[in-house]
């Protein structure tokens, strides 16, 4: 069977969302793989949330918020910045590819980059194959 | 004459642990004489001659408490756990190990196979060219002889059976013990079983002494030796990782008092499900830098940061293991 990977984008409600949104009303067309959850902010993401996601059976995990200097909250976008630096080396000391976590900055007029980006980072996640957490969690029962 | 209280029936187990739980428990000193006024010791593998068999022969239900130290990482601990488990009225998970995995837990960045092969194979001191490795079982003329399997993976006393209250701490802090202990002997009121017991729901930043400075940045991370601490500084101020912000009060800051940071052994706050992940965050919000290039390089300084912000919580945590 062919894989479909299921990717989680949390996207921030002042820019990507919206950014997301216009891809939406300007009937582009992208990759069915992504499920958006809408936050206030980038920088609302959790930790918790994306390694939530992976363990349940996301295989990619896609954060957007607001280019540097636009955030609606001022600093929360640089917050998650260093967060997800932060997680992409953990998620490598677990064996989890880091290629699979993805932060962009998304735009409220960059509907085009956005569907580009699902693309893009759906295809990404096609060649790695499915995240080996599910297996893990499975054998650990 | 007056009828004397029926005395408790206390047992202390020691799974895969340093031994240092069981020392905590002899740390009461003269307070021992009370305990032993209140309670019987039925099965303390460290300090009694009691066997197995004895335990196994006992009634279900006849131990009052267990305090079980240490992780469930071969057949051996897992078969105590659930023999206990069936012959104690309460059982208390006691110390990181039993609470989260403890250091014990820190293997679950590697498997069976990776610790096996360095340990019998690979060591600077090993001499094993037929490549030799330990079997469960084994028939000599006298006999078949036993011994436990190992497992791939470590996990917490309460991943393998249920758990009624956990006393976090590595070595949980004897006064905490002691507090626990005359609270079940007096038969005053218990949090619901599931709690954690023995510890404060606050965080460690929130009770700790040291000055701390509104909004401070740091740009550069330091190892404890690499700098000289003024004994009053909050330690992330001045770059050095101290779990506080994601542990849970109760210690005593021993560590911090003796000048050194907290490493976490107590454990999340409540309802925390990933300490690590809140150490994550933590740590995002005092780095200065705001360009990617910038944060790597601040963060290349954290050596092992899986390894840090998981140190006591590795199997306790959510991903609990590398990816096998």
């Amino acid at each position: 069977m062919e894989f479909k990977p299921q990717i989680i984008a949390f996207l921030c409600n002042w820019c990507s969302y919206t950014g997301a949104d216009l891809a939406g009303t300007s009937r582009m067309k992208y990759k069915s793989n992504v499920r958006a959850i809408r936050l206030m902010c980038s920088g609302r993401v959790e930790p918790t949330f994306v390694l939530r996601a992976f363990i349940k059976g996301a295989d990619g995990v896609l954060i957007c918020g607001c280019h540097p200097g636009d955030c609606h909250y001022n600093e929360g976008n640089y917050k998650c910045l260093r967060r997800y630096h932060l997680l992409k080396k953990y998620i490598l000391q677990l064996g989890i590819e880091s290629e699979r976590l993805k932060l962009e900055w998304i735009s409220a007029s960059e509907g085009k980059q956005f569907a580009e980006l699902v693309n893009s980072f759906t295809e990404t996640i096609t060649e790695l194959g499915p995240c080996k957490i599910k297996e893990t969690m499975e054998a650990l029962k | 004459m007056e009828e004397q209280k029926p005395k408790l029936k206390l047992a202390v187990y020691w799974a895969a642990a340093c031994g240092g739980c069981c020392v905590s428990v002899l740390d009461v000193h003269e307070a021992l004489f009370t305990v032993i006024s209140a309670a019987d010791l039925v099965f303390w593998p460290i300090a009694l001659d009691f066997k197995y068999a004895d335990v196994e022969a006992m009634p279900d239900g006849h131990i009052d408490v267990t305090l079980f130290n240490g992780a469930i990482r071969n057949s051996e601990n897992e078969h105590m756990a659930k023999l206990l488990r069936k012959k104690t009225k309460v059982l208390v998970a006691y110390g990181s190990c039993s609470h989260m995995g403890g250091i014990p837990g820190l293997a679950n960045f590697s498997t069976k196979e990776d610790i096996l092969r360095r340990v019998f194979e690979e060591t600077e001191s090993s001499i094993n060219p037929e490549k030799t490795r330990p079997q469960t079982e084994y028939t000599v003329p006298e006999g078949k002889l036993e011994i436990p399997e190992f497992f791939n993976d470590v996990r917490a006393l309460d991943k393998v059976v249920s758990v009624d209250y956990y006393l976090p701490g590595c070595p949980p802090q004897t006064e905490r013990l002691v507090e626990v202990f005359m609270a079940i002997v007096t038969g005053a009121q218990l949090p619901p079983p599931g709690s954690v017991v023995g510890a404060g729901n606050k965080s460690q930043c929130d009770e700790c002494n040291r000055k701390k400075t509104e909004n401070k940045v740091i740009s550069k991370f330091f190892r404890p030796w690499e700098i000289f601490d003024d004994g009053e500084t909050c330690f992330m101020e001045q770059g050095v990782i101290c779990m506080g912000p994601a542990t849970r009060s109760g210690c005593g800051h021993r560590c911090i008092l003796g000048n050194a940071p907290c490493r976490g052994c107590y454990g999340p706050l409540e309802k925390v499900e990933d300490p690590g992940a809140k150490m994550m965050s933590a740590i995002s919000s005092i780095i200065e830098a705001k360009e990617s290039e910038e944060i790597e390089k601040v963060i290349a300084d954290i050596a092992d940061p899986a390894g840090t912000f998981y140190r006591f919580s590795l199997p306790a945590s959510m991903m609990r293991r590398k990816l096998i």
